[in-house]
Parts: C-alpha cells; sequence; structure tokens
C-alpha cells in the first residue's frame, strides 16, 4: 500500500509523540551526558582523563569485570532454572490452570524491589533461615557466611530473573505448533533428540531475549549489589554512584555511564539476530 | 577590555544544563508555593515529630528534599532555579563550598545562640569565610567504635588496634564513607586528620587494607546499622552513638567507645541560601532548629540519634543518659576533626577508597 498525500502525514503524526519522547528523554540527556563525560570536573575544559581512568585504573576496571562476571552467572543460572519452570508450566500443568501458575510464577515482581533485596539479606545472614536451619539439623557448626557476598548478590537476581525468563520462554514454547513434535517423532527421534534438535532450537528466541533483557537490566542495577553484595567488590553501577555522592563528579560518572552503556549496546549486537521483530 | 572564551563544550552542556532544569521546574510548578519554605535536608530533618510544631507556630509548610553527599546537594542547587531554596543542610567542613559557589547567605550571629554551642563544635574554619560565619552547626558526633558489649571485651573498643586483630576477624563492619574511616586509619598510625598529606597515603591504604581483611562488610548506613543491630557483625567501623543511640530502647547491648588513639567529629551545619526569597523565615527555621526544643526533637530524629551542637538542648535524662551528654567535654578533646582534603586530594582519597573495596 502505498502513502499519498494526507495519508503520508498520518504515519508521521502517529509516531511523532513517540519520537518526541525518545528525543527528549533519552536523545538529549544522552547527548548531555556524552559532553559532560568529556568535561574535566574542576574548570570545565575539555578531557579524555575520564575516560582513561577507566581504562588505566585497575580497581575501575575491575568494577567492569565484576559486572560481566556477576551478570554472566546470573544469567546463565537464570536460564537453567527458567527453561524447566517454563516447559513445566506450558506442557505439564493443564491449560485451565496455567494463568494461576503464570500468576503465582510472576508474584515477585509485585513486591517493592527494595523490599525484596532487604528480605533475602535476612533469610541470608548469619542468624537467617538458611543459617539457622542447616545449624538446627546439625548439617554445619558455625554459621556460613551467605550475606554481603557475591553468592548473596546472584541469589537475589536470580530470584527476580528466573520470573522473567519463564515468561518469555513460556511465551516462546505456548506459540510451538505440537506438529513439530510429531513430526519429529514420525522420523523416529525420541523425547531427548526432539528437545535437543526441535524444540530448543525452535525456543532459542524466547531465551535469547529473556536473556538479553537480564543481561541489561543487571548489569546496570544498583540496589541488589549494594544491599546484598556487602560492598565486598564493586559494580559498575556502584562505581558511577561513589563519584556523585561527596564529590559530585559528574562527568566522571558519565564516562564510565556511557563505557556501561557500550557493553550493554555490545551486547545487543551479539543477541539481536535473536531480537528482531518478526512480521507475520 | 576582557573577552572571555568559553569551552563550546562547557557552553553546549550548561545550555543543556538550564534546558533540562527549566523543563524539570515546568513539571514541578504549582507544587511549592512562594509562602512555603524549601529545605534541602539530610533525613534526621524530615521526621514530622520535628516539623511539624515549626509548621504550626508559623503557619507555613516546610517542604523538604533529602540528599545524601555534599556533591549530590550542591548538584541539586545547580539545576534549580536561584531562589528555589530557603535552607541547607550540610557536612561542616563543606560549608566553604557552598560559598565559594556563591550560595550562602552570612547568618546573623547575634540572632543565633552561638554562646550556648559546644565550643569545639563550632568549626569556626569551616563555617567562617572571610570573617563571615554562612553555617551554624547543628548536630554532631563520632565516627569511632560501634559494638555490641555483650560479644565483644569493651576493654579491647579502648584501642583502634582491636578493629585489626585476629580476634574479631570476620565480625566487623565498615561504615561506607571514605573521609571519617581514613580519619580512623590515621588515627590509628598515629596521625593528625588535620595535618593529612598525599605523602600518607600508602600509610592509609595499608591500614584500610587490615581493616578490609577482617570485615564482613562495608555498608552505607541502614546496611551497617542492620548488621550491628542483627548481629551479623559485632564491630562497625566509623559507627557512634548515630548508630546504636536509636537503638538502644530494642537493643541495649549496643555501644560505642572513643579509643585511647582518638576518634573522628563529624558535625552538620545549617546555612541559609543568598537567593531565598523567604529569608525571615529561613531565620525563624534555624533559630527554632537550634533553640533548646528543637535541639532535643532533632538529636532524637527518627532516622538517627546524634548530639545537639547546643549545650541547653531540652533533652530528658534518660535521652541524655542514651547519648552520654555528660561524657560529652571528654569525648570532645580527644577527638579530632573530619579530614577535610583539597580538591586533589579528596579525588585520591576516595580512590584509594575504591582500591580497598575491591581488594579481595
Amino acid at each position: 500500500m502505498a502513502f499519498t498525500g494526507n495519508s503520508r502525514a498520518l504515519p508521521w503524526a502517529l509516531v511523532t509523540p513517540a519520537l518526541a519522547w525518545t528525543l527528549l528523554f533519552f536523545v538529549l540527556p544522552f547527548i548531555a551526558m556524552g559532553f559532560s563525560s568529556l568535561t574535566a570536573h574542576e574548570g570545565g575544559g575539555f578531557t579524555l582523563a575520564n575516560y582513561s581512568q577507566f581504562f588505566t585504573d585497575p580497581s575501575y576496571w575491575r568494577a567492569m569485570v565484576n559486572s560481566l562476571e556477576v551478570t554472566a552467572i546470573v544469567t546463565v543460572i537464570s536460564i537453567l532454572l527458567a527453561y524447566p519452570f517454563a516447559w513445566i508450566l506450558a506442557e505439564q500443568v493443564p491449560e485451565r490452570w496455567q494463568r494461576l501458575a503464570l500468576m503465582l510464577a510472576v508474584l515477585p515482581f509485585w513486591t517493592s524491589y527494595v523490599v525484596r533485596s532487604y528480605s533475602w539479606l535476612l533469610v541470608l545472614a548469619q542468624n537467617g533461615v538458611i543459617n539457622r536451619a542447616l545449624t538446627g539439623i546439625g548439617l554445619i557448626g558455625e554459621p556460613l557466611q551467605l550475606a554481603n557476598t557475591r553468592f548473596a548478590t546472584v541469589t537475589g537476581f536470580v530470584h527476580f530473573f528466573v520470573m522473567l525468563l519463564t515468561l518469555t520462554i513460556f511465551a516462546n514454547l505456548k506459540q510451538l505448533s505440537p506438529s513439530y513434535r510429531k513430526a519429529a517423532a514420525d522420523l523416529g527421534a525420541g523425547p531427548v533428540r526432539t528437545f535437543i534438535h526441535v524444540v530448543l532450537p525452535l525456543t532459542l528466541p524466547g531465551i535469547m531475549v529473556g536473556a538479553f533483557l537480564t543481561f541489561v537490566l543487571c548489569i546496570g542495577d544498583y540496589i541488589t549489589p549494594q544491599i546484598l553484595g556487602g560492598n565486598n567488590e564493586l559494580v559498575m553501577p556502584q562505581l558511577v554512584m561513589m563519584q556523585i555522592g561527596r564529590r559530585g563528579d559528574f562527568p566522571l560518572a558519565s564516562a564510565l555511564s556511557i563505557i556501561l552503556m557500550a557493553v550493554v549496546t555490545i551486547a545487543y549486537l551479539a543477541c539481536a539476530r535473536w531480537l528482531k521483530i518478526e512480521r507475520a | 577590555m576582557t573577552v572571555t572564551v568559553r569551552n563550546p563544550l562547557s557552553t553546549l552542556k550548561s545550555r543543556l544544563g538550564a534546558a533540562c532544569a527549566t523543563a524539570a521546574l515546568l513539571l514541578a510548578a504549582g507544587s511549592a508555593q512562594a509562602a512555603d519554605l524549601n529545605a534541602l535536608i539530610w533525613c534526621d530533618h524530615s521526621d514530622p515529630a520535628l516539623l511539624q510544631p515549626f509548621e504550626e507556630a508559623n503557619n507555613v509548610k516546610v517542604n523538604v528534599k533529602e540528599f545524601e553527599g555534599t556533591g549530590a546537594g550542591l548538584a541539586i542547587v545547580e539545576q534549580s532555579q536561584p531562589g528555589d531554596w530557603d535552607v541547607m543542610v550540610i557536612d561542616s567542613i563543606d560549608v566553604p563550598r557552598g560559598v565559594e559557589k556563591g550560595l550562602f547567605e552570612p547568618l546573623p550571629e547575634d540572632k543565633l545562640p552561638f554562646v550556648d554551642l559546644f565550643p569545639e563544635v563550632k568549626m569556626d574554619k569551616s563555617t567562617i569565610v572571610d570573617g563571615k560565619r554562612y553555617g551554624i552547626t547543628e548536630k554532631f558526633g563520632y565516627n569511632t567504635i560501634g559494638f555490641n558489649k555483650t560479644k565483644v571485651d569493651p576493654a579491647d573498643m579502648q584501642s583502634l588496634a582491636s578493629l585489626t586483630s585476629d580476634k574479631y576477624k570476620g565480625k566487623v563492619a565498615i561504615y561506607d564513607y571514605y573521609l571519617p574511616v581514613i580519619g580512623m586509619a590515621a588515627l590509628a598510625i598515629g596521625k593528625k586528620t588535620s595535618d593529612l598529606t598525599e605523602a600518607d597515603l600508602p600509610a592509609l591504604k595499608a591500614e584500610l587494607l587490615k581493616m578490609k581483611a577482617n570485615a564482613k562488610l562495608v555498608g552505607e548506613v541502614t546496611a551497617s546499622q542492620t548488621a550491628l543491630a542483627t548481629g551479623e557483625v559485632d564491630i562497625l567501623v566509623g559507627g557512634g552513638e548515630w548508630v546504636t543511640a536509636g537503638l538502644a530502647k530494642e537493643n541495649p547491648a549496643l555501644d560505642f567507645s572513643i579509643p585511647k588513639e582518638g576518634a573522628v567529629l563529624w558535625s552538620q551545619s545549617l546555612a541559609m541560601f543568598k537567593d531565598s526569597k523567604n529569608k525571615d523565615m529561613a531565620l525563624k527555621f534555624i533559630q527554632y532548629i537550634m533553640s533548646p526544643e528543637g535541639q532535643a526533637r532533632l538529636a532524637t530524629s527518627s532516622c538517627y540519634w546524634g548530639m545537639p551542637a547546643n549545650n541547653k538542648a531540652a533533652l530528658s535524662d534518660e535521652q541524655k543518659k542514651i547519648l552520654r551528654f555528660d561524657e560529652q567535654p571528654g569525648f570532645l578533646a580527644r577527638a579530632q576533626a573530619y579530614p577535610a582534603p583539597s580538591a586533589d586530594l579528596d579525588k585520591k582519597m576516595q580512590d584509594m577508597w575504591t582500591e580497598m573495596l575491591q581488594a579481595q
């Protein structure tokens, strides 16, 4: 269909609010942040020092390594837990119960992120539920250090992202026609081979969409590592916040944020193949 | 004639900043009235028990905005229109930063109870700039050793060396604010907090790393308070009455010491904005906060307790006991000033803190 005359203006009119929103709340702030990252904290002149600090100071660089390690661990564990969960929901739970089961699965989304993190802190604390249970049944003599560790940060993240991945994988599984499995069975494939060679490849888009969202949200999160990690190692968002608190070093904070955004962009490009919106 | 050429990046940045600030103010228009008092505060000032009596007595609404860290507070001011804010709570050592930016109004000393302040907390070096006083200390306390006296030997808490001893390995939390804890590290190695220079950084770093090796966590206010209160740790480096006093009723085992090496004195000041449209009300607010009643309410605020700067604060005997009011002369004599580094040294100290946090 070709747009002519007034009808050509209609699509533009429809997208203008979204474009204006993006321009005002993404493009302009991003440009401001970009310029800020190229200015000196004291004096305001042009400088690349904010970027060079990141690449030359091992403790800054370490924050990026920590962020990537935590994000990778969280993403992998979340996929491993979410996939069977989504499969059970899609394949084993009767259709009429699926909606309720899904609602129960996403229940953690309903609570405040901060409250949920503090709850985990209490669960994992020295006198928390887990340590009390383990010492109570005699499995351990002394409480384990679970809170204020990377383990705690990963646990808090996984609790949240398993739900997210479950939703994307579940949606993908539900779209999968039963004909694929029937055809595989007709050709002599057992359930394991069918899963590995048919179901898994066809649900890869759902996994990758969920994994990308997990990556983006996890690598940019400040609250969970701040509350559960005990500051025993810093991740990038914590490093960004640190520059602002007392010294108000917005140029360095901007540079670190742009570096973080560049990493997210690389992740997007790596997943782009699976993130395309396909038209029917 | 002098021609000032601005860096084009700075020009664009400031214009974009101004555009964003204007947009934000347009969106916020109507939320604040000229008759209101707009205060940039720390969380202890948002307690209704502190604000309500003032609001009722003066028929005014106090609009508060909380912030953490002077940098964040000054950024809020920079992104606002002149006159948007009337008063600000600020670290006493940072009053000169606000004065340098031309933000603050000199305070009328004859209308404020300076004679009733503990002399050691007047902080004249910070609150007086070029002969004019721009800030008045309203609350103070110590970054020292907070501990659970049923879990540790209180005698050990009289020395900073205990913080790095094997006896308390894994029982320690460190308050996540680099200046006071670096001050404590300085005391531990026998340096005066006011004399710290770049040459001291290696020795300070070594001391901080020893503290970190003993610590279970490094936490901001809530996290470190929670860790001590729940028994996750038994000692809080940088803790003091601001952690233990507010929890005294629920957990009387929590206490603090001023070790033989000394402690770091923290203090917060009130300042009035030069461009305030409501200077009379701003002064009334400062007078109220500094009055015996206001001081008692501020000292026992639900967010955190601290010593009132006014020694005539109308505290009950029990509150005085919890704050160890009568011991203050001895404590103050042994306390040292908050480190007040230059901008360059401040940056280096923060980077050293980052290294300490990342150390495994």
